[in-house]
């Protein structure tokens, strides 16, 4: 096994700036390429948009020009339905042509609507039915302990998803194996597609009741960190504290919006995906920033 | 004359994979709680670093065996067939047959003998699931000796595959030297009056029943097919050109599996009768291993009679 660089206590304000700025081109590449799709999900894209950017720009072990390198460290996006963030992240990252976002969900694309490895390298999962994404993270991750591989394994899950009883089962097993190498991420935005119905936002209440995720995960064994999931400098560090093993596998409860950087969709549970109107597009775009006067000409 | 009994294939399960790890370090045994059942307590035994329990949990020990198929591992799974076909059926689509990644669905107490469980364990109709998922393939192997073979060609094998695996003793067909070919049917007995595919351990009852036919002036052609899928088309057509008349007999459910599969080839290939000895469309219910055969057509006996029936008419 090879050790790994010790956790350094601050994150370097440059390189936070340099990963709020990706976390951005993410939130632009999605909403182009959906707008261009004339379908996809939206919400839970832009709510992962931060976590994604540090995991692809900081934290994971990886080589876009050798995506099978076996040594890498290996990310599965339990909720695949955020494919779309996911396509941006690894577009941005060197893995594709920025422009190949452009035939996400389209026929004959690598990128389908949910994620298939079987098309595109660097995925190292199929995805899509929820609830699967953490078994199979858990099976690589005790595949890396028998073989003694040093990576380690991330899985992103949906909070709606941690309604699917498999998600469970994972919990269960990942802390009987003791699979320190495993961090399970939540993208806890508080919003599924539709949403029980109750006393909240547009009639619906959230997936769980505060502390519902803490305390679940805990009482599975899991160590258990938590962060505002739109915080770059804050998601680093959890993430590079979760990386410490003690024996436990880990949880990152990260805090996040639906909709997180276009006002008119955060918090909104039918923004989990819809089409998008010509004038909210160019509202999204212009809230994103985009273009960025010094591409588009303009005086700056 | 009656064929003899082998052994039961679940041990032929725990040995023969322990026999495979020895040999090749990157099997692991995946069990769903049921290791002193389906014997992979054998492999236990031998590999015990290799022994993965996962607990009553299948949908996860199903994904989890997806994962370590990323890390080059080869992973063969211990449950009951219900278990491993139809509760985590969703994630046997999505993340092995779907990804083609390299899992072993090694799953036991296939057909009726299932230790007088009821219809919560019995499971009928897997073959039909299995052929039917795009990416699957799937093994049903006639007897001890078959077993053994076919657990050492799955290992070989590059991708997702079904073997189903008989938890009792069953009678033993084939000889100490048989080798089994992937996608053949093997013809086991000549005949010239009608043609019988047969498979899984059902295929020895059905040469006891052709004994039987003999006696009656029927001439029985038996075919055993190993591999309902890919199916070995042209085994198949060629058996129906041999006698004009064709009957499937299975211990499954007539819908969908060897009978259903040989209807699908011989109406596009060869258009001719079929018909079909199995389950009908139902739940069987709990009792001993013999009372189940009788009461559902599928002991020698009552196999012969069916056949006398159908060619006959009466």
């Amino acid at each position: 096994m090879t050790a790994r660089p010790a956790t350094p206590t601050s994150v370097d304000p440059t390189e936070a700036v340099r990963l709020a700025e990706i976390a951005r081109r993410i939130r632009v590449e999605v909403i182009r390429a959906v707008n261009h799709a004339r379908a996809g999900h939206i919400g839970g894209p832009l709510s992962a948009a931060d976590l994604l950017a540090v995991l692809y720009f900081h934290v994971l072990r990886i080589r876009p020009e050798e995506p099978a390198w076996p040594d890498r460290d290996r990310f599965i996006l339990s909720k695949g339905h955020s494919s779309i963030a996911l396509y941006a992240a690894m577009a941005l990252r060197g893995y594709f042509p920025v422009e190949e976002l452009l035939t996400f969900d389209a026929a004959h694309s690598r990128l389908q609507g949910h994620p298939d490895m079987t098309r595109l390298p660097g995925l190292d999962m199929s995805t899509g039915s929820l609830g699967m994404g953490l078994s199979a993270g858990m099976g690589i991750a005790l595949g890396a302990r028998l073989t003694g591989r040093a990576c380690r394994t991330y899985v992103m899950l949906g909070d709606g998803e941690c309604q699917e009883g498999e998600v469970w089962e994972a919990a269960m097993a990942a802390s009987r194996y003791g699979l320190d190498n495993l961090v399970a991420i939540v993208d806890h935005n508080r919003l599924q597609q539709y949403g029980w119905p109750g006393d909240g936002p547009d009639g619906r209440i959230p997936p769980q009741v505060p502390g519902e995720l803490v305390a679940k995960w805990s009482a599975f064994g899991w160590r258990v960190l938590e962060v505002d999931g739109h915080d770059v400098a804050g998601v680093v560090r959890v993430l590079e504290e979760a990386g410490q093993g003690d024996g436990r596998p880990v949880v990152v409860i990260a805090y996040t919006v639906k909709g997180k950087g276009v006002s008119f969709m955060e918090g909104h549970y039918f923004w989990h995906t819809r089409a998008i109107k010509p004038e909210e597009f160019a509202s999204a775009m212009a809230e994103l920033g985009e273009p960025r006067p010094a591409e588009s000409g303009a005086p700056r | 004359m009656t064929l003899p009994m082998g052994r039961p294939m679940r041990e032929i399960f725990g040995e023969t994979v322990a026999e495979l790890a020895s040999a090749d370090p990157r099997i692991v045994m995946l069990d769903g709680d049921l290791g002193s059942s389906t014997k992979a307590d054998i492999f236990e035994k031998a590999h015990p670093d290799k022994y993965l329990q996962m607990g009553i949990a299948e949908q996860n020990m199903l994904g989890v065996a997806a994962g370590l198929a990323t890390m080059g591992l080869i992973p063969f799974i211990s449950t009951f067939v219900s278990f491993a076909v139809v509760r985590p059926l969703d994630q046997v689509r999505l993340l092995i047959a779907q990804t083609g990644l390299n899992v072993k669905i090694t799953a036991g107490y296939a057909g009726l003998f299932t230790g007088q469980t009821g219809m919560s364990h019995i499971i009928v109709d897997d073959m039909s699931i299995m052929r039917a998922m795009p990416g699957m393939v799937t093994v049903s192997p006639a007897d001890d000796v078959e077993a053994r073979e076919v657990l050492r060609w799955a290992a070989a094998y590059e991708g997702p595959c079904y073997v189903r695996l008989v938890r009792d003793a069953t009678q033993r067909l084939f000889g100490d030297g048989y080798r089994f070919e992937f996608g053949k049917a093997v013809q086991v007995r000549p005949g010239t009056d009608v043609t019988i595919f047969s498979t899984g351990s059902q295929t020895p009852r059905v040469v006891d029943a052709a004994e039987l036919l003999a006696a009656d002036g029927i001439d029985v052609h038996l075919i055993h097919v190993p591999t309902i899928k890919p199916l070995d088309i042209e085994a198949i057509v060629a058996g129906a050109e041999r006698t004009g008349r064709v009957i499937t007999v299975e211990e499954h459910t007539v819908i969908g599996g060897l009978g259903g599969a040989v209807a699908e080839t011989l109406s596009e290939h060869r258009p001719t009768r079929v018909d079909r000895i199995g389950l009908r469309d139902l739940y069987p219910e709990s009792g001993p291993n013999d009372a189940l055969l009788d009461i559902y057509g599928l002991s020698s006996t009552r196999v012969a009679e069916q056949v006398v029936r159908l060619l006959r008419g009466a």
